[in-house]
């Protein structure tokens, strides 16, 4: 059974499109997590048939993906799969990713958009920022990646029980990482097409993620 | 006296009285009260005795007195702050705890829980 776990905040514009590709791509269980959002988002992922878990408050992307986490696990999912609600990424790509999971028998699958050539992204983005924080992502997780920080990941269900995501924020990405080295996971990064309709995470958003990240370790 | 040592000493003891007013109520525990008190008769006997600090400054390399009581209380007050930040955080943790809590027991936002 395969869960597809789709977190979105005030996504209104998105979301039913996200929705209706995720079924039109064969996928039955489409869990969207209203993080709070203030618009229709809620209501529209349910008119196009999803199951929508809503957060009364805004807590954050890594916080929503926990919540489907744990939904998830509870309604015996088999295979998690995260997909950002913004409508960035492509649900074509799910399919080949899971067969990959099943044949390589592997418990996690990254996505990545340096792996084809069907990612266009700001010249900046690629050559200066993602560079830095793959650099510093390896300092901190341990693990060597292509790319740092996207919505795609695939999760078996050894990986569900295994990763518990703490970090609210968008640091819960390399938490993930981090995880995955702790436990000893085995993992493949795959190739994801992503399309830009804005910048993204900027120099503050990716300092943020690292204090977030950092800080995180005195808290437990 | 000074002027500014009798206000000092004023508020000294008000802090004090507040301190074991909350521990009569049993907002504040043993081992917390006596770590304030402490506190405040220290400021107090350095209000009282400002040479005192000179001597303190002396003994661990530092020049004034004065530069001892910033210091410190820089380096007091940064760790303070830390706490905090991590209390915040846990706090922050227990609310998304909360918040999924009820999201899992109302799948479908049928029975939307608004706070």
């Amino acid at each position: 059974m395969v869960f597809i776990i789709v977190p979105a905040y005030n996504e209104e514009e998105a979301i039913g499109r996200v929705v209706r590709d995720l079924f039109q791509q064969g996928f039955q269980n489409v869990v969207v997590i209203d993080d709070g959002s203030i618009d229709e988002t809620g209501a529209l992922a349910r008119s196009a048939g999803a199951t929508v878990l809503r957060h009364s408050i805004n807590r954050g992307q890594g916080a929503a993906l926990q919540t489907g986490n744990q939904y998830a696990l509870e309604s015996g999912a088999e295979i998690v799969v995260h997909f950002d609600g913004d409508g960035q990424l492509n649900a074509k790509d799910i399919a080949l990713a899971i067969n990959r999971l099943n044949t390589e028998k592997l418990d996690i699958i990254l996505g990545s958009r340096f792996l084809d050539s069907r990612t266009h992204m700001p010249w900046s983005k690629r050559h200066i920022l993602l560079p830095i924080s793959r650099w510093i992502n390896f300092v901190f997780t341990g693990l060597q990646l292509s790319d740092v920080h996207n919505g795609f990941r695939i999760l078996s269900r050894s990986a569900l029980k295994a990763i518990v995501i703490t970090q609210d924020g968008m640091a819960h990405n390399t938490e993930i990482v981090a995880q995955i080295k702790i436990h000893n996971l085995t993992f493949a990064e795959h190739p994801v097409e992503v399309r830009y309709y804005e910048y993204g995470q900027g120099v503050r958003g990716g300092l943020k993620i690292l204090s977030d990240f950092l800080f995180g370790h005195f808290v437990n | 006296m000074t002027l500014i040592q009798v206000i000092l000493i004023i508020f000294f003891l008000f802090a004090s009285f507040k301190v074991l007013g909350r521990w009569r109520t049993g907002e504040l525990s043993g081992g917390v009260v006596v770590m304030w008190l402490l506190f405040w008769i220290v400021a107090t006997i350095v209000a009282l005795i400002p040479d005192i600090t000179f001597r303190v400054a002396h003994l661990v390399g530092i020049g004034r007195g004065a530069d001892l009581v910033v210091y410190l209380s820089l380096a007091i007050l940064f760790f303070m702050v830390f706490r905090l930040m991590v209390k915040v955080e846990r706090i922050n943790r227990d609310i998304t705890k909360l918040t999924r809590q009820l999201a899992l027991m109302q799948p479908d936002g049928k029975r939307e829980i608004n706070l």
